[in-house]
């Protein structure tokens, strides 16, 4: 199964970002085989408007399950919704920490976007 | 002729200006017929003070995608047609986000499917009436409402070219004051002689002269600062229009919604000659012109 986490570096080992929709990277990572890969988030930290939405369209493309990360906008979390993918929020730790966590099942789904507009 | 009140920030008086400026020539000046435009639609309050009777209001709405469906194949175009994210179509039936659309219209040309429909949106309402001798519209935002632009363009149609149309844009320099500004004659910059006040002036006047209309500074509370933006605006050969001092009648006057030029003697003759002036200001521009 993939996962994309919110990252602020290119290793395992870099703090969960907590935003989505602005996250410096996202750590595309398959727990079947353990093998992660990185993908740039760049474009969207400078939009004004729709960053949320333009990070959750970028991580539909991946074909992953989850997304786990600090805070969903609610424009990022109704795309994702959309998109089939299950949103997992207010974590925090190193990127390798979370995916432990998530392995062992102590993370769930969340029903609704955290946070209202802007945190995206 | 169209005359533009603004001012690069809230609270200068900016309506003040607007309301005594349009009693003074509606009382003096005959066959001259004087509109009231508030395009201030965040928070208007030129009725405050010109207590206007509403006749009509209606509600203003931009146009939004609304998608069918049943004919909709899911294709993604016009999803990446839309520059604003607000339609959004992944694998399925796209979803939107009409507080983002910009009304262009493009995904329902671009759909291949014929899905996509234009629906409304209320952005407000416009609501017209009557002051006396002045014609008065003003339009109304909703309550955390982003899209502005679409409802000062309502307002605006109702500019009437051979009277005297008076504009209170929005405060500040952003894309709604420009939509407010656009197409006028004459602009009046209304300023405060603080720090602050000079500040937001010269990004003020950066935007009136990148719409090459002419216009002056008007200072209001003329003594509660120093000289610089009178210095600022003498370097740049920008016209002082008027100087409106820091009066307690004045001040007293406002809070009650009354009007500045009942209270203070001589003032509707000054705001007379005000008008007279960017009269012949305008007329040269255009003689320069020709
Ligand atoms: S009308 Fe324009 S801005 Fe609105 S959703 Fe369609 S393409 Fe986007
Ligand atoms: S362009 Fe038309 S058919 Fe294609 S996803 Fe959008 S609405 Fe559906």
């Amino acid at each position: 199964m993939k996962v994309v986490l919110t990252s602020s570096g290119e290793s395992l080992d870099s703090p969960l970002d907590p935003r989505f929709g602005r996250a410096q990277k996202f750590i595309l990572f398959d727990t079947d085989n353990n093998e992660h890969q990185v993908v740039d988030n760049s474009q969207n930290l400078n939009a004004a408007q729709g960053a949320g939405i333009q990070a959750a369209q970028n991580v539909s493309r991946l074909n992953a399950e989850y997304v786990i990360t600090g805070h969903c906008g609610p424009k990022a979390f109704r795309t994702l919704q959309a998109a089939g993918i299950k949103v997992i929020v207010g974590v925090e730790g190193t990127v390798a920490e979370v995916i432990e966590k998530f392995k062992a099942g102590k993370l769930t789904p969340t029903e609704a976007s955290d946070v209202e507009g802007h945190w995206i | 002729m169209i005359i533009t009140i603004a001012s690069g920030k809230g609270g200068t008086g900016k309506t003040t200006v607007a309301t005594n400026l349009a009693v003074s020539i509606s009382s003096s000046i005959d066959n001259t017929p004087v509109w009231v435009l508030d395009c201030d639609v965040e928070e208007p309050n030129c009725h405050l003070f010109l207590k206007p009777e509403i006749y009509t209001s209606e509600a203003v709405g931009v146009p939004v995608p609304k998608v069918d469906k049943e004919k909709c194949t899911a294709c993604g175009k016009c999803g990446q047609f839309c520059e604003y994210s607000a339609i959004v179509a992944l694998k399925t039936v796209p979803i939107t986000f009409p507080e983002l659309c910009h009304g262009c219209g493009g995904c329902s040309l671009i759909c291949p499917e014929g899905a996509i429909s234009e629906t409304k949106r209320r952005v407000g309402m416009l609501e017209k009436g009557q002051s006396g001798d002045i014609g008065f519209v003003h339009g109304r935002l909703r309550v955390g409402e982003a899209m502005s632009p679409p409802l000062i363009r309502a307002v605006k149609k109702f500019v009437f070219k051979k009277g005297l149309t008076l504009i209170d844009a929005p405060p500040g320099t952003s894309c709604p004051v420009i939509e407010a500004i656009k197409g006028s004659d004459f602009v009046i910059l209304v300023t405060e002689p603080t720090p602050f006040g000079l500040n937001d002036l010269t990004l003020a006047v950066d935007m009136v002269k990148q719409l090459n209309i002419p216009f002056g500074v008007l200072i209001n509370r003329a003594d509660i600062g120093d000289n610089r933006v009178s210095e600022y605006c003498q370097a740049e050969g920008i016209p002082i229009l008027l100087q409106i001092p820091d009066n307690r009648k004045i001040a007293e006057a406002y809070s009650r919604g009354m009007m500045i030029v009942d209270v203070v003697p001589g003032l509707r003759e000054t705001f007379m000659d005000l008008y007279f002036r960017i009269k012949k200001m305008c007329g040269q521009q255009h003689n320069e012109e020709a």
